[in-house]
Parts: C-alpha cells; sequence; structure tokens
C-alpha cells in the first residue's frame, strides 16, 4: 500500500484523495516514512515539516469528508525549494549566512500552494542561494543522485529533482535562473519545467539574479507538472515583473498531448546544441527523441540560433552582476549570521565577518565577479555588452519561432557526473547549463521532459522543450505526446 | 577645533574669486504609503513600527511602485518647467550602510523622470535670477542610525547604534541644479532664496511637508571656488545637515571663505562631503573614505520601466495650482501693493497668513496692519517666525469683525488676541472670559464722568471755561476707570456735554 501511494503520480493521488479511497493523512505520512527511511542516503530535504504537513492533510481530509470542493491537487504532498520563504519555517537557501531564519511571511507561490490545500512536506537542498549544478555549492551538504548515490542530482535544484526521483514527493516546487530546474530534471529523470518569465510571482523566492530567476513546476510526469503549474502562475501585484494575463491552459494541453497526435506542430532542432562536449548516449538518446517526435506526426527541421554560442559568457556576467547586489542585503544586521559583534569592531568589520564566514566560495566567485562587472569603467563592456547579447538571443528565438511551433535540444550537453568531478572546474561545472541558459536569457518558457537512459551510463537523460513566451502551453502539448510515446524508463532502486 | 581654521575676509573673496553653486535637494513626499510597499508614510512612531518584509529588505521581497508618488514627480517636473521623461526606469545605487535594509538603495541614474527645467527666484531687494534645474528623479529615503554614546551623536565615538527603519521606503524626489555661476557676492542669499522658492513651490503641489526642522526637505549644497585670475573652476565640496533656510546660507558663505583661504595659502580644496554644525556655523569633513566610492549602478531589473503617456501629463499639468510667483502677481494687482510693500511681505512670511485672513472675511489693508505690525512684534517678542503663532488668520478676521462692529476697541481687540496666544480659546470665548466689552451703557459712563470730573475739580473748571483740550485728562481717567472698555469718543461726548 505505502509502495503504491509513493509510486503513483500526483493526479492518481489526488483522485484517490478526493474520491475518499484514501486519505491525505494516510498519504502525507507514507511520504514523510519514506523520507525519514531514505533522506540519510540523498540529503534531499533540509527540514522537513512533519507538523505543518499533517495538519495541511487533516485540513483537506475534513473538507473532502464535508463535501466541499477542493483544489486539484488538494492533499498531494510537495517538496519546496529552501529558496522560497515560508512563514515560521526556516528558509535558508542553502547557506549558513541564513540558517536559523524564521521568514515572518510566505512566498506567493508559498501562498498559492497553502491555499490549493498542497501539503508542503519540508524544504529542499540546493545550491548555496540557486548557484550551481550540482547541489554541492549546499553549506549543508551534497545532495545524491538517487540513480547513482555517487553522483550529483543536477543543480540548483537537486534537493527537489532528488526528492521526486526517490519516491519522496509526487511533486516539487524548483527556480530555475539558468537551468536549476531543467538540468535536475534531466540527470534525475523527472519531470522540469520554467515557465515564461513573469508567469509565476517571485515574490518571496530570494533572488539571485532578478531578471533570469524564474519558479516552475517538478514532478515525475508532465500532466502533473501541468497540474501544479496552474496551481502557482497567474499574476501577482507583489512582483512588478508578474505578467497580467490569463495563464496558459497548460493542463488541458498536457491532456491534448496524451491523445498523441502531433500532425502539423512544427519543432526546430537548435543545431547549436550538439556535436563536440556532447556524451554521445546523450546524442543518441536525443536522436531515438527525435524518430518518435517525428512518428506522433510532428515536421521536425534544423534551426540555427548562431546567438546562443554566446549565452553562456553573456549569462555569467548578468547573473553574477545581479547576485552582486542582491545578496549585499545579507549583512548581519537585520537576521541571519553574525560573526564578530563583540563591541570592539566597527560595523564594517561586523559585516565582513559574517559574509566571510557565511557564503561559500561559489558565492563569493560570483558576487566579486559581479561586483567587477558593475564597476565604472567596466560596466559598458561587460554587464553592457552582455546585456546585448541578449537582445541578440532574444531575436535568434523570434526568428526560429516564425518557423516552429517549439524548438528543441537535449537539456544537458551529459548525465549526471559524480560528485567532486567538477568542483575544482568552475568552467566545466558552467557548461551543464549550456542548453538551457538560451531561455532564462530571453525570458521564454522551456522544459525537461526525460528521453529515457543514455546506453552508455544506463543514466536519465533530459529531453529540452522550448516555446515563446506566453505559449507555455504548446510545449506541454508535446511532451505529453512524446512521454507517452516513449513509455516507461524504470526508476532508480534506493 | 573648528576654530583652527582659517577663515578669509568675505570682501576678499569676492574680490579674489567667483563662487559656484549646485545645490541638491531631497523632499520627502506625503503620500500616504512608502515608495515601494503599502506601510504608513508617517513621520514618528515608534520605531520599526511602519515597516514590512519589502522596506526592511528581507530576502524574497519585492518593490512595487506606488503610483501617486509618479504622480507627484510629474507634478513636481512640471511645476519646476522641466521636461517629463516618455520613457524612464529606476536603477540601483550600491553601496554598504546599515540603515539601508538592501545595501542598495533604489533611485534613479541616467534616466530621470523630470529633467531640464528652471526656477526663477527672487531676492530680497526684488531681482529676479534664473536657476537652472537639471533634474528631478524619484528615490527612496533610507533608515536612520542612532548613535548612542560619544559626544557628537555621529556614528565616531558612539558605543553602539540603534536602527529605525520607519523612514526606509518613504518616497522622494532629488532636485538638483545645473551650475549656478555668476551669483558673487549674493551666492549665499541665491542659495536661501532658491531653496525657499522650491519649498513655497512644493507647498502650493501639496506633495510634501517640506519641513526642513523634520527633514522633510533637505539641502545639499555644493560650492566651489573659480579663482578670477585663471577663470578655472575649482573643486566643490559638498554639504550635508543643512537644516534650515538660514543655514543654507550660512553653510554656503563658511564654506565661500574657508575654501578661498586654503587656496589662499596655496592649499588644494578637497573634494569630500561636509557636515554643517548648527550652533557654530561652520562645516567640517564627513568621514573620510579610503576609495573612491563606485555606486556600481544598473537598472532595477525588480521593476518595468516607466512610461507615462503625454495624455497622463497633460492631465496633471491641468491639476498644477496656482504657483507662487503667479498668486504674488495676482495679490499684488489685487491690492494694489507696491513693488517694496509686497518684497516686505513675501519676506516677513505674511502673505500666506494676510491672503488667509482675506479670505476669511477682513479687508486686505486691515488683515496686513494685524499681520506685520503687533503679531509682527508679538512673534519677534516670543523669537519665533509669523506662521508659528497661536492664532490662525480666521481668528485673526474675527477679532477685526469684532473691531469693526463696534464690540471692541482697538486696545480690547489686541488683549483678545494676546488671550488666543495663550491658548485661552477662540477670540469670542476670550472676550467672554475676560470680559472684554465695550462699556456703551450711557448712564455708567455718566457716572464715571462725573466721578472723574468731581475728582479734578480745577479740570473741570477748565472745560467749563472753553478750554476743551483738557477733556482728554478726564477721558483718559474714564477710560482708566473702565479699563479700556469704554468707547472714548461717546467719554469725550458725555464729558462735554456735562461741562457745557
Amino acid at each position: 500500500m505505502t509502495n503504491d501511494l509513493i509510486h503513483a503520480t500526483a493526479a492518481e493521488l489526488a483522485a484517490k484523495i478526493h474520491s475518499g479511497e484514501v486519505s491525505s493523512v494516510e498519504v502525507t505520512q507514507a511520504h514523510l516514512d519514506r523520507i525519514t527511511e531514505t533522506n540519510g542516503k540523498v540529503n534531499s530535504f533540509l527540514h522537513v515539516d512533519t507538523e505543518g504537513a499533517l495538519a495541511q492533510a487533516r485540513k483537506v481530509d475534513e473538507a473532502v469528508k464535508a463535501g466541499e470542493t477542493v483544489g486539484a491537487l488538494a492533499g498531494v504532498p510537495l517538496a519546496l525549494k529552501d529558496v522560497m520563504t515560508t512563514e515560521g519555517v526556516p528558509t535558508t537557501c542553502g547557506s549558513k549566512i541564513l540558517e536559523g531564519w524564521l521568514p515572518p511571511y510566505d512566498a506567493t507561490v508559498t501562498r498559492r500552494l497553502k491555499e490549493a490545500g498542497v501539503v508542503i512536506l519540508g524544504k529542499t537542498n540546493m545550491d548555496e542561494f540557486a548557484m550551481g549544478s550540482s547541489t554541492e555549492n549546499s553549506a549543508y551538504g551534497p545532495t545524491r543522485n538517487p540513480w547513482d548515490l555517487e553522483r550529483i542530482p543536477g543543480g540548483s535544484g537537486g534537493g527537489s529533482s532528488a526528492a521526486l526521483a526517490a519516491y519522496q514527493a509526487p511533486l516539487a516546487i524548483g527556480t530555475d535562473t539558468g537551468g536549476s530546474i531543467r538540468q535536475p530534471g534531466a540527470v534525475t529523470g523527472t519531470v522540469g519545467v520554467k515557465p515564461t518569465y513573469g508567469g509565476v510571482s517571485r515574490y518571496g523566492l530570494v533572488a539571485f539574479s532578478s531578471s533570469l530567476d524564474q519558479a516552475g513546476p517538478c514532478a515525475r510526469t508532465v500532466l502533473d507538472a501541468a497540474l501544479l503549474h496552474e496551481v502557482i502562475a497567474g499574476y501577482d501585484e507583489m512582483d512588478s515583473t508578474s505578467i497580467n494575463e490569463p495563464v496558459p491552459a497548460v493542463v488541458a494541453a498536457a491532456r491534448e498531448g496524451l491523445n498523441g497526435d502531433l500532425s502539423g506542430v512544427r519543432i526546430g532542432v537548435v543545431t547549436q546544441f550538439q556535436g563536440e562536449g556532447y556524451q554521445p548516449g546523450v546524442l543518441r538518446s536525443f536522436q531515438a527523441a527525435v524518430s518518435q517526435l517525428k512518428e506522433l506526426g510532428a515536421e521536425i527541421a534544423d534551426v540555427s540560433c548562431p546567438s546562443f554560442d554566446y549565452a553562456l559568457p553573456a549569462y555569467y556576467l548578468i547573473a553574477p552582476s545581479e547576485c552582486s547586489s542582491n545578496l549585499a542585503r545579507f549583512d548581519a544586521m537585520r537576521y541571519g549570521l553574525r560573526v564578530g559583534d563583540d563591541g570592539t569592531r566597527s560595523t564594517e568589520e561586523v559585516m565582513s565577518l559574517t559574509r566571510e564566514a557565511g557564503f561559500g566560495p561559489e558565492v563569493k566567485r560570483r558576487i566579486m565577479i559581479g561586483t567587477y562587472a558593475l564597476s565604472s569603467g567596466y560596466y559598458d563592456a561587460y554587464y553592457g555588452s552582455a546585456q546585448k547579447v541578449r537582445t541578440l538571443i532574444t531575436q535568434d528565438f523570434q526568428k526560429a519561432f516564425a518557423t516552429f511551433d517549439v524548438l528543441i535540444s537535449p537539456t544537458t550537453p551529459t548525465t549526471a557526473f559524480k560528485i567532486g568531478e567538477r568542483a575544482n572546474d568552475p568552467m566545466a561545472m558552467y557548461k551543464a547549463d549550456l542548453c538551457t541558459i538560451p531561455a532564462n536569457l530571453a525570458g521564454t518558457p522551456a522544459m525537461s521532459v526525460p528521453s529515457g537512459l543514455s546506453d552508455e551510463d544506463g543514466l536519465p537523460v533530459g529531453l529540452q522543450i522550448m516555446a515563446p513566451a506566453l505559449q507555455d502551453h504548446r510545449m506541454y502539448r508535446v511532451a505529453a505526446a512524446y512521454e507517452a510515446a516513449r513509455g516507461a524508463f524504470g526508476g532508480p532502486s534506493l | 577645533m573648528t576654530s583652527l581654521v582659517e577663515l578669509m575676509d568675505y570682501d576678499e573673496v569676492i574680490e579674489k574669486y567667483d563662487p559656484v553653486l549646485g545645490l541638491e535637494v531631497h523632499v520627502e513626499l506625503h503620500t500616504n504609503t512608502k515608495m515601494f510597499c503599502g506601510c504608513a508614510n508617517e513621520f514618528g512612531g515608534e520605531p520599526n513600527t511602519h515597516t514590512c518584509p519589502t522596506c526592511l529588505g528581507l530576502p524574497g521581497s519585492l518593490p512595487v511602485v506606488n503610483g501617486k508618488a509618479v504622480e507627484s514627480a510629474i507634478r513636481i517636473g512640471l511645476a519646476l518647467n522641466c521636461e517629463i521623461a516618455e520613457w524612464c526606469r529606476f536603477a540601483r545605487k550600491n553601496y554598504f550602510y546599515p540603515d539601508m535594509p538592501k545595501n542598495f538603495q533604489t533611485s534613479q541614474y541616467d534616466e530621470p523622470i523630470a529633467f531640464n527645467g528652471w526656477l526663477d527666484v527672487t531676492l530680497d531687494d526684488g531681482e529676479v535670477i534664473r536657476v537652472e534645474i537639471e533634474r528631478a528623479h524619484m528615490e527612496e529615503d533610507t533608515g536612520k542610525s542612532l548613535h548612542v554614546g560619544g559626544a557628537t551623536g555621529r556614528i565616531h565615538g558612539a558605543e553602539h547604534s540603534l536602527l529605525d527603519y520607519n523612514r526606509a521606503g518613504v518616497p522622494l524626489i532629488e532636485i538638483v541644479t545645473k551650475m549656478i555661476p555668476n551669483t558673487g557676492r549674493r551666492a549665499p542669499e541665491v542659495a536661501r532664496a532658491y531653496v525657499t522658492a522650491l519649498r513655497d513651490l512644493l507647498k502650493a503641489l501639496d506633495v510634501s511637508d517640506v519641513r526642513m526642522d523634520q527633514g522633510s526637505l533637505r539641502c545639499d549644497a555644493n560650492v566651489s571656488l573659480t579663482p578670477k585670475t585663471t577663470g578655472e573652476l575649482g573643486t566643490r565640496t559638498e554639504t550635508k545637515n543643512v537644516n534650515s533656510l538660514r543655514s543654507v546660507e550660512r553653510a554656503v558663505r563658511f564654506e565661500m571663505t574657508r575654501q578661498a583661504a586654503v587656496l589662499a595659502s596655496g592649499g588644494t580644496v578637497t573634494q569630500e562631503t561636509r557636515h554643517f554644525d548648527e550652533s557654530s556655523g561652520t562645516t567640517s569633513p564627513g568621514r573620510k573614505k579610503e576609495t573612491a566610492e563606485d555606486y556600481r549602478y544598473f537598472p532595477e531589473p525588480d521593476l518595468v520601466p516607466i512610461a507615462p503617456s503625454r495624455e497622463w501629463v497633460d492631465e496633471l499639468r491641468g491639476t498644477l495650482p496656482e504657483l507662487p510667483w503667479e498668486r504674488r502677481a495676482r495679490i499684488q494687482k489685487d491690492w494694489n501693493l507696491t513693488d517694496e510693500v509686497l518684497r516686505d511681505l513675501v519676506n516677513a512670511g505674511a502673505l500666506d497668513l494676510i491672503e488667509a485672513t482675506v479670505v476669511a472675511g477682513a479687508k486686505p489693508d486691515e488683515a496686513r496692519s494685524w499681520w506685520v505690525s503687533y503679531l509682527a512684534q508679538q512673534a519677534n517678542a516670543k523669537g519665533i517666525e509669523l506662521t508659528d503663532l497661536a492664532i490662525t488668520p480666521a481668528q485673526v478676521a474675527r477679532v477685526i469683525e469684532l473691531v469693526n462692529s463696534g464690540a471692541l476697541t482697538n486696545k480690547l481687540a489686541r488683549e483678545a488676541v494676546n488671550g488666543v496666544l495663550e491658548g485661552e480659546g477662540s477670540p469670542d470665548e476670550v472676550v467672554e472670559k475676560r470680559g472684554l466689552k465695550v462699556v456703551s451703557d450711557d448712564s455708567a459712563l455718566e457716572k464715571a464722568v462725573d466721578e472723574a470730573l468731581a475728582a479734578q475739580p480745577d479740570v473741570a473748571q477748565k472745560i467749563r471755561d472753553g478750554k476743551i483740550q483738557a477733556a482728554g485728562a478726564i477721558v483718559g481717567a474714564v477710560m482708566k476707570a473702565t479699563k479700556g472698555q469704554a468707547d472714548a469718543a461717546r467719554v469725550r461726548e458725555i464729558v462735554l456735554a456735562r461741562c457745557s
């Protein structure tokens, strides 16, 4: 029974809970038990909110019993990335500097989940302040990939993706600044969606790079991701950059896709994202996916987006620049860690000692790069040029979408690498996000859906699907159709 | 310490140098809520009670622009004859300071909402000079640090500091002039007159409390000296903490004499921020910075650009009230005042009060007479501004009305005013409480006159002998006896009747 509950999809669990076949408390307890059993190995959760989760589950059960109408995902458990504020529940962003901080407010995403009756199990591990591609940069130890505990679960949202792959939760929330939802999805065999920038409120998402950050749904199936997408998306007056437009009908699109017909859908294969540096098994998995999409009736052709070659360097100027400013607030004055305040030191010294002790090496590296890139005399050459590249990338997308409904590529150049393998080689680490970054720079939606396992190492591979802004539903339709055609590819054994 | 600063005689300064001014004025808008969140925008309050995740800069919080503040910024820009940007953005000004919750200030940098304007400023002698406005931009205020312990209340020497974020995020408009050259001897006066004119303008727009003492209007004065021999622009200093109109003038004058002395002794003026000390009237260097400040401005990614439609700008242009200089011209014409009289009224800060008194029903001459003579004397005696007297224009108008109706003599009227100033209530209440009534009952007056005549028989005899001017002594005695409540003219009639 427990096994069935933790392997079920969110849609299945919701149906059972709402029909009274099983209670949310039972479902929640099954997942809490699974976390207790496996978290020692995976380290996906930083904080488990047992009481809060069970209280929410009981509330949903009572509502169901009383015959009230409940939300589509009411009673279903979820893992929340520790970058989203939760009132009264620790929020560390994977950093020492926020250890012990209890936010006095809920992020809009948190609030919407609670209002929809979703059961928040706890907070998941991540690269510190979402900076990284492996979750090795967490101050609280790395998360391990359930498919192979010696390997990384992707990052920054490795805690959320690993929680899904380890059956600790059927749903999770991630945030994607350069690929932090999609790349972990790809390497753990799960679905991860970065919605259109502005589609989901950033209020309460602790900022890494404000113009790139976007929260999104993570799940084991495309339909589950779509159901979660509709819970968290939509205009929020607390976020000036949120879009005041109806939420794309992603659930309907996912259901339409499940009928398996992609006739007339035009799909462009981005030629920049293959060849040298790509693992052969990843490319073979990608080619197999292309063939399957053709069989479903899609029209497929190559498309060149030459500016995408400059996406990675542009990203590594824009994101650090914004982060150098966003992370300035961690100064020991109001919350979080405070080091050296012994009555003899100046404010500046306390700020400096706290930041020295509280931030990890990758965060410091990016703050320094960003501080330099924004400094007077360098702004035009670095930040200014990067913004121009961003415009060129947006134009490449616009040109490609004039011909194609969606674009596809592998989500990552390789399958999950080993923990420690790239820890001392930032450039190799940064390349994990090569294919995912352009969508962040353009603000367009993109997702990763598993394309099975690589034939050479037996590890999951991700297929990336990209759509124009506010056309999130297009990629859900293609992903759902592909997912059905692809069939099951097994799961990790823990 | 300040006594060690060498100063040059002012006349000599003017002989050798041309001062160049630049004035930056920060205005706190009195919107209901803060610039980027829904917290109350109120002066004072228990520390850290008008705060929320956004104005505390808590992780994850985001700003949302206060539309009313944008509206005020545009109206200020229009009143300053500025162009209004068709598209502009906020920018982040990055620097670390404990009273700044995010360690960056959300401000505007190279894309201000208003730019290229001017303000005509009237000097004390009526001369008008045009001050060019570089820009007016929107930003948020910081919190307040209270440095505890130490002698100066400044951070140096303090034992610890307390932070109050109630002010953090209060909407500010920064108005920056272009360089103001060629003011010569009158530079300090020009600086004061500019801030005065700006204050009156902002008051008329009803966008701010413009209280320099409470910090809702703050002026930073940039001063440099150009040697007449070379004509080369000198290094400027920026003086902060200038908290009154008079201080603006004093601070500029002090800096001119200080910089001139530095230059004359072969030294160089250091480009720095200086701190004005109200009690000594001197400036001293702010905290020395080890490195040049680099604010690393970049466009604020948490906010979308602001693109005020031309229709909206035109609509706001239509909401501009009668501006101070327009009003002055109208009043001068309506009241038929000479330039000198108008100027004196303006300088005395009496124009608003007189106009309000006229609006409340008094004649311009009567209203003017009260404010510039008796009330001005009272303010002077108390050492306060005319505007700070505890009497309203409406109350003054009521006193005038009582005099005109014969209910009060001028002397009684002054006593009624005294009562109001001392907090005894409205003019009518004071009249009631103090029993200030003109004695108009003839039998009472006749009795008083008879008593006075009996007391001074020799005077009475003189009057009977036809020396009418002697009646004054009897009238005076009666007025004294009735405590000034009698109508002196009537008393005189009765005296003459009794002695005929």
